[in-house]
């Protein structure tokens, strides 16, 4: 287990320096952060004075250096716009982002289980038809259209639900909709599919002999089968949630760390810029580990080759 | 002995199951495609009763409609299953349910899947305690080690907690017999219980079957390819062809003196000191698909005997003599050869 781990996290470490390098050089070819942050008037050695300051005259290359070296130190740089440390402008913004994706990606599996379990149980029947219908539209439902119809329809017309912020539950219902539907959509198609092909399964057969009965099948013996497609694609919808997080917070003005991110390239805030973006991959890679874990948990198979 | 001529139980034993007219259809985005068709037999308490033919002339179908455990895409359409007398397919779900175990239990084809990937072989072979018996965790554990206990599992009390990969194909044989016999069932149908595995490990696994037999007084339903099973393991023989019983008696007399075409061309095949394992061996020409069994007698494509009378008429299934009958039009003259 532990070597069968040591090597994932080797092997998501490298994607993870790849985002970080990119992101580190990317941002610098947005625009001289010495145009927002000095007055038009400003004269060409207050520019210089500027861009020595914060390290921007020296080559890529060294700032690079410099940066990484800050970074084994935990010191992510100060923000250019209010001067705190970017860390915890950073760490600030994420609970928000993590309780959204969170919350979203729980109602996520468990309504899709629910619905998907449901379908499989008679191919083709009503059941079956219906949430086939309804996860396909829901799976191809573009995020941004819904959160502006849903604005316009329950915000500004009804006036049921605010338009932006985080206080109170009506708050959470138009983001963690948005970010919902589409990820609900697709993870009622793969319950479905995965529990109709775990429900062919001899073994399910051998259940119906003992006398089990439809639940004892269907949560007992077929479920936990399922769960390993299932649980592939629901990483991959997590990390694309976490990601996602920027087009709802921007919308629905949620202080996350999707929105964070947008300001901070708005502003050229590289350290805030580097450190968001820096603890995002973090997560994305923990959440990578987390469900490898999950796969072993749920797989005796998986479990015993990890040990082997 | 029914209007079927099945083969009967000899008075002295009770009937345990009495199968009769049992017909199951396909359904097909062409229509409805009959698989088995009007099947009867029955099996005393403490027989064994072979159910012998090629593949895919119906014998699962036969099997899992008696257990009432058909692939949706499959509809019982006609006949009864009579388990001590009542008629098991006039019984809601959840009455059927309860007797899936205690009453009537099957082993299957496929002993290498057929063990849930995921869950401890001890929580399995608990199974059934904790459904018909709601016995505590414990208590189920215990009867659960026991059984393994009998059907020959090493260190059962260790192996409790393993996963059905860590076994042989032989050993999860066992285990899934353990588990249908757990409740000892009145009636248990073996669907090939041995097809998937070592000639050696094959028959450890029918001596521990006829062994369970005896002590339980269960009925045995043996599904086999195995003309030399057949021979050692069965009191009754019913020979399927394409979804029928077109012979049926007991074993010794029926191997001795076939009374129907396709017997006689299936004991004929074998050559001599046939060795047990070897599936069976075919007589020339394949069996009709289902969608297009030929009118009259089904096996008349590749029967030697086949005249003009055997395209226009089926031949029923009929008594022939005490206990044995065919569904030949021509017996007498297989019987007088
Ligand atoms: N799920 C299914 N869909 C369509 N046809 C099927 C299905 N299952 C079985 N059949 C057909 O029904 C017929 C009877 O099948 P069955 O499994 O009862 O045969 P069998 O005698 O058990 O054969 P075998 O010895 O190969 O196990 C076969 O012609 C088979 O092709
Ligand atoms: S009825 Fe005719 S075709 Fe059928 S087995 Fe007898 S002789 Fe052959
Ligand atoms: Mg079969």
């Amino acid at each position: 287990m532990l070597t069968f781990l040591g090597r994932r996290i080797l092997s998501s470490a490298i994607p993870l320096l790849v985002v970080v390098l990119g992101v580190f050089f990317l941002a610098r070819l947005t625009g001289d952060p010495a145009n927002l942050y000095l007055p038009l008037s400003a004269t060409q050695e207050m520019r210089d004075a500027f861009s020595a300051k914060h390290g921007f005259d020296d080559p890529l290359p060294a700032q690079f250096a410099e940066y990484l070296s800050q970074v084994a130190r935990l010191d992510f740089g100060e923000s250019l716009r209010t001067a705190q440390p970017a860390a915890e402008a950073v760490l600030r913004a994420f609970p928000a982002t993590l309780q959204l994706a969170g919350i979203t990606m729980l109602l996520a599996v468990a309504g899709a289980v629910v619905v998907g379990s449901l379908a499989a149980r008679r191919p083709n029947s009503p059941a079956d038809r219906i949430a086939g219908f309804l996860s396909s539209a829901s799976a191809s439902t573009p995020d941004f259209w819904f959160a502006i119809m849903g604005v316009l329809v329950f915000a500004v017309t009804l006036g049921w639900l605010p338009t932006s912020g985080t206080v109170g539950s009506a708050a959470w219902v138009l983001p963690v909709a948005t970010l919902l539907i589409r990820p609900f959509g697709v993870l009622v198609q793969v319950v479905r599919g995965a529990m109709v092909t775990a429900l062919s399964e001899p073994y399910i057969k051998v259940a119906r002999a003992k006398g089990a009965g439809e639940r004892r099948v269907l949560f007992r013996h077929a479920l936990r089968n399922a769960g390993a497609p299932t649980l592939t694609v629901a990483g991959d919808l997590a990390v694309g949630l976490v990601n996602g997080a920027v087009v709802v917070e921007t919308i629905f003005g949620w202080p996350g760390i999707g929105k964070l991110m947008i300001d901070s390239i708005l502003q050229r805030d590289f350290a805030v810029l580097q450190a968001a973006v820096l603890l995002t991959s973090l997560t994305i890679f923990a959440l990578n580990i987390l469900i490898d874990i999950c796969y072993a948990l749920l797989d005796p198979r998986v479990r015993q080759g990890a040990m082997a | 002995m029914n209007r079927h001529g099945t083969p009967g139980t000899s008075g002295a034993e009770s009937t345990a199951l009495e199968v009769r007219g049992l017909s199951v259809e396909l359904r097909t985005p062409g229509g409805p495609v009959p698989v088995v068709r009007d099947v009867g037999f029955s099996v005393g308490a403490g027989q064994t009763l072979a159910l012998l033919g090629e593949s895919g002339c119906g014998k699962s179908m036969t099997a899992q409609a008696v257990a009432g455990l058909l692939d949706p895409v499959a509809e019982v359409v006609g006949g009864q299953v009579l388990l001590g007398g009542r008629d098991v397919l006039r019984l809601g779900p959840r009455e059927r349910r309860g007797l899936a175990g205690p009453e009537l239990a099957m082993v299957f084809q496929d002993a290498l899947t057929a063990l849930n990937p995921v869950h401890t072989v001890g929580s399995q072979l608990a199974e059934p305690f904790r459904i018909h018996e709601r016995a505590s965790r414990g208590a189920a554990r215990e009867r659960a080690v026991e059984l393994m206990e009998r059907v020959g599992i090493p260190e059962p009390g260790l192996r409790f907690r393993s996963y059905p990969h860590q076994f042989s194909g032989g050993m999860r044989q066992r285990l899934l017999i353990a588990m249908a016999v757990a409740l000892r069932p009145s009636v248990l149908l073996a669907d090939e219980p041995t097809t998937a595995l070592d000639v050696t490990v094959q028959a450890q696994i029918m001596e521990l079957l006829a062994e369970l037999r005896r002590e339980t007084r269960m009925a045995l339903v043996l599904i086999t390819h195995d003309l030399a099973v057949v021979a050692e393991q069965a009191d009754q023989v019913a020979v399927m062809y394409s979804g029928t019983v077109v012979e049926s008696g007991p074993v010794a007399e029926v191997f001795a003196a076939p009374r129907h075409p396709y017997t006689r061309g299936l004991l004929d095949s074998v050559p001599a000191g046939h060795a047990r394992g070897t599936v069976l061996p075919s007589i020339e020409g394949a069996p009709p698909r289902p969608t297009a069994v030929p009118a009259g007698c089904a096996f008349r494509t590749r029967c030697p005997l086949a005249r003009e009378r055997c395209a226009t008429h089926e031949p029923p299934l009929s008594a022939t003599g005490p206990g044995r009958a065919s569904a030949c039009h021509y017996w007498k003259e297989l019987a007088d050869a």
